[in-house]
């Protein structure tokens, strides 16, 4: 699922890079991999907490490896939090939070952090909002005391909001409606998801970000926008006591709120697959499948071996170039030029997909790819998996664990993303162990039990040449 | 103002400190490869980059793509080994593989824990000198490298970037696209692939960095291993020399909703004498995230654009300079208008006192955060190796960009910086 995206500015402008295609496709499911199959486990056993007496959690991991620290304030609210109409406002917000308040004017947060030698940024996804800063160790207090103002004193005017919310179109354009891929998901989500927030997009549906006005920011902020709604993680070269101490004296002051409930919107049972295709500009074709599974439940006690063999299957059939999609379809049959599949396993929703992306190779349709998907699963379904494979999933996720430690950035990453979505710590002591009692047996089970048509939605792009009398001839031409 | 000076001071004495981690220890092996290595112990873990000068800045318009057919064929299989099996040694030991290629340069990058560290070294230096370029593969991949191309046709971001590059370098290999046309692709054998190889993948001309939890005595051992297995040939050249194009106008339609733009000319190379006052200039201009002029007056005062940013890119040879952005299509002479007057200004004027002092406190303050993880040492480390940088360059950093005056940098940019020589591209035009 897109459960992730909008950092207030996309930086990765690298005008040499003309990638393979199937490298842009991998990226896309390496987001998964990296925050759901290699989990650091070990970072989460040294996790220093406290709890300011206004709600507002701290939580800190030392690392004195070099001098820097992140700092990320995490706010429980994200587009699952969204009403129909406002789609796209959690989003909009996290942009109006850089536009000023009440001591600051517009801008002034960015350039106090830059000239601090930071960098910052923000992004929003289905489950949360978080603001960071990555700094050298001094600066911290900095980026304590600015998030702390901007969360109880921004300052959201017609004037500003008139304007980013043009920034928010242009972005929605460029991160979707001219990206074939991304339209697909965006389709794929709103067709899987009827009831359930889940199904609308992040970014927000353009005809909401058209008719959005200041006062949605505001009431937006006024609902959710509360020490006792958010998280402060830090990670770096510094002290836990420290830390709490500057947390407190910034962050304590600001009153509690009372948060609005929060109604359950469980998606109602699919009964029979459901379809879609979506023609856009494009050479070749696409599928985007996605079968209806469960996400861990937030209480740990309850029995988890089928979210755990849905794990290590996603990671079986595609966490590297020998997994069994790209060995089998891309590079064995041939039928795709890509082909990969993710799930997420953590959640705030209580819900998630098990999906899978192939581009088909040429003169291949969108039933043969289909079915070349599907003969995968049955391939599971009866036959299992090989010791060999189990093995190296599990080797991966022993050696990931230490590699992650070596970024910083990563480990607050973990711990924000877990508590705002609300799970505990106690997840961390239990899931290489989990993971290591996944058996061949199991994951037949969970792939003839959820993977199955009644669960299933597919989305395929009906590719469209590009009109070549489409004003002039086609061709470039130079005056 | 005061605060800041203050800040700046604090900065620098931090800064020093950084710099007791990152020792690095050089040596060039008796084949003549450079080698750097910097010891971390804090995590099990040892990293590996190799570069070598075999970016697509060896291709010709005849075998285009062969430099990145090479470097992509060399992770499928080795020493006769197929590609599973090579891919699942690696992943059996926890070892990762990975690979790099740009228009100067192919690098190949191994990450292991240590106590897997001598089989994966073993098994890294099988891809790195005796890559199989089996035939059925090289034309399996092709087939990818096709169906890649002819979706990129489709693409405005792809079309416009290869209209730019092609426009501003005319024959000269950075104008060709990186992963060759349909044409030359299909083209190419696997023995041309070879003998690219044996030309190209030199260990008089490599660069090995190597980040981790060994000694020097091991690094030395490990070095001498990857270079007396690779080519050797003294005489091989360099990269051609930029020659100055004429500068064009190109308009290219396409359905998508925003028009794309890309705007500049090639200025500078590495090793460039003008180098920190064009660099410290560009970051108050277009490379400073959200406090540039270029983002505060299109995206913050207007609301055109997502992103809108410049960068100098210096190559082994004169790389570009570029301004990009995407806006709606109605929006785009709008906003190229004001890309003009902005940069015009700054060529023209310079940048303030206060917003040098910024760029200064931002780019030696958070020089910290580019050499924070093993990982971003290896990287940053392999650039320095590959482009031949001083080894002092980190040191010496902080007071280079300090040294950066308003009147450098104006006058850099005077001297070298031409408004008018600039291409125009813009891929979906009304």
């Amino acid at each position: 699922m897109d459960k992730e995206l909008n950092d207030k500015i996309g930086v990765n402008y690298n005008s040499t890079t003309q990638a393979i295609y199937e490298k842009g496709l991998s990226m896309h499911l390496f987001k998964f991999l990296l925050l759901f199959i290699f989990f650091p486990i070990s970072v989460f056993s040294q996790v220093h907490e406290t709890k300011l007496s206004n709600g507002m959690r701290i939580l800190v991991k030392e690392d004195n490896r070099s001098p820097v620290v992140v700092s990320q304030v995490w706010y429980r609210a994200g587009s699952i939090d969204e009403v129909n109409g406002k789609t796209g406002i959690a989003h909009a917000l996290e942009h109006m939070m850089f536009k000023g308040t009440k001591s600051y004017k517009p801008g002034r947060f960015s350039e106090i952090i830059a000239a601090a030698g930071g960098r910052e940024n923000a992004f929003t996804g289905a489950d949360y909002t978080c603001y960071f800063q990555q700094l050298e160790k001094s600066q911290l207090p900095l980026s304590i005391k600015m998030e702390a103002d901007r969360m109880q004193n921004l300052v959201i005017t017609e004037e500003e909001f008139k304007k980013e919310i043009k920034v928010v179109m242009e972005e929605r354009l460029w991160r979707t409606d001219d990206r074939p891929t991304s339209k697909v998901n965006e389709l794929m989500q709103s067709l899987a998801f009827v009831s359930h927030p889940y199904g609308r997009p992040i970014v927000g549906w353009m005809d909401d970000l058209k008719n959005m006005s200041y006062k949605d920011a505001q009431e937006w902020y006024d609902d959710w926008y509360a020490p006792n709604n958010a998280i402060l993680v830090v990670a770096g070269d510094v002290k836990h006591k420290d830390v709490f101490k500057l947390a407190k004296s910034h962050f304590g002051k600001i009153p509690a709120r009372e948060i609005k409930g929060r109604k359950p919107q469980i998606e109602a049972r699919q009964e029979g697959i459901r379809r879609a295709s979506l023609k856009a500009p494009s050479k070749l074709g696409y599928i985007q499948m996605g079968y209806k599974v469960p996400a861990l439940d937030k209480n740990l006690n309850n029995d988890s071996s089928d979210i755990y063999a849905l794990e290590v299957l996603a990671s079986i059939l595609s966490n590297s170039s020998t997994s069994r999609l790209n060995r089998n379809l891309v590079n064995t049959s041939g039928v795709a030029v890509s082909a990969s599949a993710g799930y997420a396993m953590l959640t705030r929703g209580g819900l998630s997909l098990f999906e899978f992306y192939a581009t088909p190779s040429e003169g291949i349709n969108d039933s043969e790819i289909e079915a070349a998907l599907k003969e995968e699963i049955a391939k599971i379904v009866n036959d299992g998996v090989t010791k060999d494979e189990l093995n190296r999933v599990k080797t991966g996720v022993i050696a990931g664990d230490v590699y992650q430690k070596d970024s910083v950035f990563s480990q607050g990453m973990l711990i924000g993303q877990l508590e705002t979505m609300g799970y505990s710590h106690k997840l961390m002591d239990q899931y290489i162990k989990n993971i290591k009692k996944v058996t061949s047996k199991q994951i037949q089970n969970v792939a003839a039990k959820y993977l199955i048509d009644d669960r299933l939605t597919v989305v395929t792009l009906n590719p469209q040449t590009i009109d070549p009398n489409h004003k002039s001839q086609g061709k470039p031409h130079v005056h | 103002m005061f605060t800041k000076q203050i800040l700046f001071i604090l900065l620098i004495i931090n800064f020093n400190y950084v710099y007791a981690g990152v020792k690095i220890n050089h040596w060039i092996t008796s084949e003549g490869s450079k080698v750097y290595f910097v010891k971390t112990d804090h995590l099990p873990i040892l990293d590996i980059t190799v570069s070598f000068k075999a970016g697509s800045a060896r291709d010709n318009s005849s075998n285009n793509g062969i430099a990145s057919l090479t470097n992509h064929l060399m992770l499928m299989g080795s020493d006769g080994i197929n590609e599973v099996d090579l891919a699942n040694k690696f992943s059996d030991i926890g070892a990762q593989l990975d690979s790099g290629f740009d228009r100067d340069k192919s690098s190949f990058s191994l990450r292991t824990l240590k106590e897997n560290q001598e089989k994966a070294i073993q098994l890294f230096n099988l891809v790195l000198h005796k890559p199989n370029f089996n035939k059925s593969i090289m034309d399996r991949e092709k087939k990818k490298y096709l169906a890649s191309i002819r979706q990129g046709e489709t693409e405005p971001a792809t079309i416009g970037s290869k209209a730019f590059m092609k426009t501003l370098y005319g024959n000269h290999p950075y104008g060709l696209p990186m992963s060759g046309t349909v044409d030359s692709i299909q083209k190419i054998t696997s023995s041309q692939l070879k003998e690219f190889y044996d030309n190209f993948y030199l260990s008089n001309q490599a660069a090995i960095v190597i980040v981790g939890d060994t000694d020097v005595k091991t690094a030395k051992d490990i070095s001498s291993k990857i270079s007396t297995g690779l080519p050797k040939n003294l005489k091989s050249a360099f990269y051609a020399k930029v020659e100055k194009t004429e500068k064009k106008n190109i308009n290219i339609p396409h359905p998508s909703a925003q028009a794309h733009l890309y705007f500049g000319t090639p200025i500078m190379k590495r090793g460039d004498p003008d180098f920190f006052p064009l660099y410290v200039g560009n970051y108050i201009l277009g490379g400073g995230g959200f406090v540039s002029r270029l983002t505060t007056e299109v995206r913050e005062k207007k609301g055109l654009v997502y992103s809108v940013y410049s960068y100098f890119m210096p190559f082994l040879e004169n790389g570009p300079f570029q301004v990009g952005l995407q806006t709606s299509k109605d929006q785009i002479d709008q906003a190229l208008n004001l890309v003009k007057v902005t940069v015009k200004d700054f060529i023209d004027n310079g940048p303030t006192d206060s917003e040098l002092e910024a760029a200064k406190s931002n780019l030696i303050g958070g020089f910290p955060l580019r050499l924070e993880s093993n990982k971003k040492i290896v990287e940053y480390i392999s650039m320095m190796a590959f482009y031949d940088y001083p080894l002092d360059y980190l040191d010496t950093f902080s007071e280079n960009v300090n040294a950066v005056t308003v009147n450098q940098i104006r006058e850099a940019y005077k001297k070298r910086v031409n408004i008018d020589d600039f291409t125009t591209v813009i891929v979906g035009i009304e």
